[in-house]
């Protein structure tokens, strides 16, 4: 059992052992605050040897000190005051800095107070095994406490009671070493105090402490480890005024928004510009908006200027005077490098310290040395924000802003939460629970920014689940992109065919309604090929000869709209979901699966309704006519590409279906070399194919990139006639409200940047003039020793472009219709109603066209047309990152699982130079990653070259294009728990990584 | 930036410069109050309590006597100033009542009620100053003040907080102490060892239970031993004060030293 006892206070003491102080509340209530302290003799002083002292625990400090420094030949332990470890944590953590440390309580608490994230890295330090650091409780040992005197301030308090430790092991250690008399007295280590506080010094020197040192000056008296050790020195650190007590009055860190109305009459006028703002992903200080009036996005640069403007709000903004305007910086400025030292709790006084003094520090020194020449952009500053485009947002529990991190603890703490996404913002919030939501992926909202807070301020929402678990990760992933997962609700499912999966087409019947206008193809050889494993069978084709030497070629769609009506409450939730999201292991319907993958798929041997189009084709490919009728239709065969590959290429097979097959790929190929002559574009995109080992446990085994097959072609060509010929269809019959989809060429300044680089480093030439002209140029760009060079540089050029979109036809100009990477006039979406909602739309009008239907009303309006659209186009592109990002967890998943093997080596390419790293494209595994390095390599913006010092000797130089190979690991930030895949160089080998 | 101090730090202490089972100075004053029967001021730390027992005496209202045992009544009053924050409660607050019916039932164990019908017992509690465990300040004072009252006790009743933090026990805590971690507070009767009172207002692990339970029993013979001093001591000076009238200076009263020395 343990002792139990009772710890006396002498009531003489009252004044060293009671502590009273006023404290003011967040509501502005002062509080008499009485706090009392037990005084005791038994803090141990670490020193080994000492028999003074009762010691628990290890001894850490060796008896003689440390006779490293040329100074004290003696020995010596070093006590650092507080600046010490503010300003120069990196070189009291450094391997090569190890003296006997005592830390006192007293600088303990003052590190606590002022940042908890260097607090934690002071108290790993004190922790680990290869420091000699001893904590010295100076506040409860009844000879070194010190009790604050009328006007004394705080700090002034601390120093003394620094000054007072000092002098007592100063006395303590020549009690260790007592002089016999006799003997020649033992040498006595000297006990340092080590500060950068000038008044700190003299005052200890008028108090009899004679050896007190500038930090410098000891790093200096090191010897051979110093040079290194110089390097870590903080230039701050010299001299530097007493750690100012925190000033109390709140500053506006940022400036005031205008009001709203001020706003909208500026944009109206014409010296305001509204667009949304969009953060860089690259470096934190910096973000651009879009506007109509400029023809490049107007850059922000710097906390005030970006204004606490948060990703995706539409702001207004104000342009400066062409001389202010300013180039992007290439340089990569992580948010949590940075900012690590940052503190949660700094609300109450936030001024401009010394983080906002270094961010500026930063963002000057790139500027100074930014390249004069760099193409400027326009520049401006939020001046007001127009509409806040918050949400929940994912994110993670920064754990070195807890103060207390027990999981029994039950104090309200404020913590940072960092969110998943890069383009954000922390976000400060108020927690009772933070030690138990550390480790979890959680959501949070921003309830307000004010100008008086560096950070926004939030709310916890609720837990997702564990870091890295599947569930947790899936959906932090459809909640980071809004994608709408909830199950379908009793009034969705109530729309529904009454008969559920039993439902059939009911028998060929005079006045039957179903059959009602119906074509009957059931005796028509139709297939379907698909991706393997594909339920939801939209599409299904056929190909005949016909008497007269013509082919006969029909797309059999899926006829979604015969069972979702409009404006009821299935066709709602669609309209509103827009698109089905496709995750690694999961589907997000758009529709009910009943419908998807049953009733509406297009599988084989059970009779359908279908949506036909079916053209009359010479065998040149040119089309004498097309008709679109709705239609039953059986599919005779589902096949992947791969089987219908194999069949077609099976000489021995020569049966209708077989024949069929042929007679498409032969009609295909025909259109696709058309096409390609009228200048369509060959795109390139990372796609790669997850391996999953089994369907249950979707542990990602391998990563491989997509094969493409001629009969991936074959599809793909069909769909594109039958998109194009129901374009024009609908297009003439309803000239106002047509659902169509268009790519607008990219505006030619997209391009500047990658043509430059292709001339400079490649001396390759892109013409933009038209999509022909882009696609004959991205033909010549090959390089005889990378045969993956081509593809590398389509993948840039797509990423130039614009994306496409659906629009209403009576909202923009004729002109403008056109797709630019199909070099189609017209466009739109037809073949895939069960997974777009677009294409469920397009069905309706065209149905409307043919006379089978009357077109609802809704779809005789503009402006709902236009909505339903605006959703859509959203849901469009969240959907299409949504499964980026999913693929991207699951090659990192993959990664992880390969690296614990063994490890991860891959070639990849340079896109991108930065003042500080490279921006590098592993397309084994379709992932774009960082390599960053340390130190100030020689950066040639002009020529897109970083020059670095090599590990071996000399330098190398590498260039955007250049193959390199790199190390992919994947690791969790330490504190935040935050998944990232960091990679570092390998071929070539430099020195510095980080 | 309360929140900024460490309930228990690397080095083993507390935020007061305890070590975990060490209890906060304890300082009993029996003094006569008033006319009261008993009374006495206590400290745990900067906690303070006054207690004072009036009775056995007739009840005040008839409706409340009993015709087989001594009725008891305890009033809380929590004075204003007791906290930071100045905060005046009426008399008919329900958490002051909460706690006094609390304190009631855990002497309604102790005290021997069956030896006066019809009479009542009153305590009245002020709480002048806290710090952290009020509940075990006024059980522990009223246990003297009953005591000092002469009414008969089976048992001393010893009130201890025992809190957790992570997986250390601390005992005798602070406000800053009970703000942050799980926390109950035990009353027992050290000859017996009987618990009369177990009070949690804030989750606690059951596996951490048991530890921290027995940690607040075993310092309730701690604080008993200093409570029986007080009141052995208080007792001699009132001999030695009694003797010095009738009879000669030094002359012990035998029944009364013999009496104290086996309870």
């Amino acid at each position: 059992m343990v002792e139990i006892t009772i710890r006396k206070r002498p009531r003489a003491e009252a004044v060293v052992t009671q502590r009273k102080f006023f404290k003011k509340t967040a509501r502005g209530k002062v509080i008499k605050v009485l706090r009392e302290r037990y005084l005791r003799n038994d803090v141990g002083c670490g020193i080994a040897g000492c028999r003074n002292c009762v010691h628990a625990g290890k001894i850490t400090l060796p008896s003689g000190g440390s006779t490293k420094s040329k100074f004290f030949s003696d020995g010596h332990f070093v006590v650092p005051d507080t600046n010490v470890f503010l300003a120069q944590m990196d070189l009291m953590e450094s391997n090569h800095f190890d003296p006997p440390l005592v830390l006192l309580q007293t600088v303990l608490e003052e590190v606590r107070h002022r940042s908890l994230p260097l607090y934690n890295r002071l108290r790993a330090m004190i922790k680990s095994e290869d420091k000699r650091i001893w904590v010295f409780y100076n506040e409860f040992h009844s000879e070194t406490a010190v009790v604050r005197v009328q006007d004394e301030t705080p700090n002034d308090r601390n120093d003394r009671g620094i000054r007072k430790a000092v002098a007592w092991y100063s006395s303590h250690i020549s009690l260790i070493n007592p002089t016999v008399r006799g003997q020649r007295p033992k040498p006595k280590p000297t006990v340092l105090l080590l500060t950068d506080d000038v008044q700190n010094r003299m005052k200890g020197e008028k108090e009899g402490i004679k050896c007190s040192s500038v930090v410098r000056k000891y790093v200096e008296s090191l010897g051979d480890n110093s040079s290194q050790l110089f390097d870590l020195l903080s230039a701050e650190g010299d001299e530097i005024e007493p750690t100012n007590a925190q000033n109390t009055t709140r500053q506006a860190l940022y400036p005031e928004h205008l009001p709203l109305s001020t706003v909208l009459a500026g944009v109206r006028g014409g010296h305001l510009h509204q667009g949304h703002f969009n953060a860089s992903q690259f470096n934190y200080l910096e973000g651009s908006v879009s506007t109509a009036a400029f023809s490049r996005p107007v850059l922000l640069i710097g906390r005030e200027n970006m204004n606490r403007a948060v990703q995706g709000d539409v702001v207004a903004i104000e342009v400066f005077d062409e001389k202010d305007w300013k180039a992007p910086v290439d340089q990569v400025i992580d948010q949590e490098a940075a900012l690590k030292n940052d503190d949660a709790e700094d609300s109450e006084d936030e001024g401009e310290d010394e983080m906002l003094v270094q961010e500026k520090k930063v963002l000057q020194e790139e500027r100074a040395t930014a390249q004069t020449n760099a193409v400027k952009q326009p520049t401006g500053r939020v001046v007001g924000i127009v509409k806040r485009n918050w949400r929940a947002y994912v994110c993670h529990i920064d754990s070195t802003s807890l103060s207390s991190s027990h999981a029994t603890s039950l104090s309200q703490q404020t913590v940072f939460a960092t969110p998943v996404s890069r383009l954000l913002p922390r976000i400060r919030l108020r927690t009772r629970q933070a030690p138990a939501l550390i480790g979890q992926k959680i959501l949070v909202t921003i309830d307000r920014w004010d100008a008086t807070s560096r950070y926004p301020e939030g709310h916890f929402v609720r837990a997702l689940g564990k870091v890295e678990s599947k569930e947790a990760e899936q959906e932090s992933l459809l909640l980071e992109f809004d994608v709408p997962y909830r199950p379908f609700g009793k009034a969705i499912l109530d729309c529904l065919p009454p008969e559920g999966d039993s439902w059939v087409v009911p028998p060929k019947i005079p006045n039957d309604p179903v059959w009602r206008d119906r074509e009957d193809l059931r005796d028509f050889i139709i297939c379907s090929i698909d991706p393997p494993g594909c339920q939801d069978i939209d599409d299904a084709l056929h190909a005949r000869r016909l008497p007269n030497g013509n082919i006969e070629a029909g797309v059999h769609i899926a006829d979604v709209s015969h069972f979702v009506h409009p404006e009821n409450p299935m066709d709602t939730e669609a309209a509103a979901r827009g698109t089905t999201v496709y995750l690694v292991d999961k589907r997000i319907d758009m529709l009910p699966s009943l419908l998807g993958t049953n009733l509406c798929s297009l599988r084989p041997f059970v009779e359908r309704l279908a949506f036909s189009a079916i053209w009359e084709l010479t065998p040149d490919a040119e089309i004498v006519n097309v008709r679109f009728t709705k239609s039953v239709i059986a599919s005779k065969c589902a096949f992947t590409y791969e089987e219908a590959q194999v069949r077609k290429d099976d000489k021995k097979l020569n049966d209708e279906l077989t024949e069929g097959v042929r007679l498409l790929n032969s009609l295909a190929q025909k259109l696709k070399a058309r096409r390609m002559a009228a200048g369509a574009l060959n795109l390139a995109s990372p796609e790669v194919k997850i391996h999953l080992e089994s369907a249950e446990s979707s542990d990602p085994i391998d990563v491989e990139q997509k094969k493409l097959l001629e009969t991936n072609s074959l599809v793909e060509e069909f769909m594109l006639l039958a998109n194009i010929s129901v374009a024009q269809k609908i297009q003439e019959t309803f000239p106002q409200t047509a659902v169509l989809r268009r790519h607008l060429p990219p505006p030619p300044t997209n391009f500047e940047k990658l043509q430059d680089i292709l001339l400079k480093r490649k001396g390759l030439t892109l013409d933009v003039s038209s999509s022909g002209a882009l696609a004959a140029s991205l033909d010549k760009c090959e390089d005889p020793e990378l045969p993956t060079f081509n593809t590398l540089v389509r993948i840039l050029a797509t990423r130039c472009m614009l994306s496409a979109e659906y629009f209403c036809s009576g909202s923009v100009s004729r002109d403008t219709f056109g797709h630019y990477g199909l070099a189609s006039p017209i466009y739109t979406h037809f073949t895939s109603p069960i997974r777009r909602y677009a294409d469920v739309m397009v069905h309706r009008q065209l149905a409307a066209s043919i006379g089978y239907t009357s077109l609802h009303a809704t779809l005789h309006s503009k402006q709902h047309v236009e909505r339903s659209l605006d959703v859509i186009n959203r849901r469009h592109r969240m959907a299409q990152m949504t499964g980026r990002a999913s693929v991207e967890f699951y090659v990192g998943l993959a990664l992880k699982g390969k690296g614990e093997k063994s490890v991860v080596k891959e070639e990849a390419f340079v896109i991108r130079t930065f003042r500080n790293g490279l921006g590098v494209f592993v397309s084994k595994l379709g992932i774009e990653g960082l390599v960053m390095f340390k130190g100030e390599p020689k950066y040639d913006a002009e020529n897109y070259t970083l020059t670095l010092p090599s590990a071996e000797h000399g330098e190398v130089t590498i260039a955007v294009f250049d193959k390199v190979t790199v190390h992919i690991e994947v690791e969790k930030d330490r504190n935040t728990q935050r998944g990232k895949v960091t990679m570092t160089l390998v071929d070539p080998p430099v020195a510095h990584t980080l | 930036m309360a929140s900024r101090v460490e309930i228990l730090n690397d080095g083993g202490f507390r935020s007061d410069g305890r070590k975990q089972y060490e209890l906060r100075d304890i300082i009993i004053d029996l003094s006569q109050q008033g006319s009261a029967d008993g009374s006495v001021v206590l400290s745990h730390g900067l906690t303070q309590v006054s207690a004072s027992v009036f009775g056995p005496r007739e009840a005040k209202m008839r409706s409340q006597t009993l015709h087989d045992r001594a009725n008891i009544n305890v009033e809380v009053t929590i004075a204003p100033f007791s906290m930071g924050e100045r905060r005046k409660r009426s008399r008919n607050d329900k958490r002051v009542l909460d706690f006094a019916s609390t304190i009631k039932a855990t002497f309604e164990p102790a005290i021997q009620t069956s030896l006066y019908p019809r009479s009542q017992v009153d305590i009245y509690i002020n709480v002048l100053q806290q710090d952290g465990g009020v509940l075990q300040a006024c059980i522990n004072a009223t246990t003297l003040a009953l005591a000092a009252a002469g009414i008969p006790l089976l048992d001393f009743v010893c009130a201890v907080t025992g809190g957790v933090q992570s997986a250390s026990p601390l005992l005798d805590l602070t406000t800053l102490e009970e703000n942050d971690i799980p926390h109950l507070t035990v009353a027992m009767m050290p000859r017996t060892g009987n618990i009369t009172l177990l009070t949690m207002e804030t989750r606690l692990h059951v596996d951490r239970f048991e530890e921290i339970f027995q940690l607040a029993t075993s310092a309730g013979h701690v604080l008993h031993r200093e409570m029986k001093a007080a009141i052995k001591d208080r007792t001699r000076t009132l001999v030695a004060a009694m003797s010095v009238a009738p009879k000669a200076v030094g002359e012990k009263d035998p029944v009364y030293s013999e009496r104290m020395d086996d309870s």
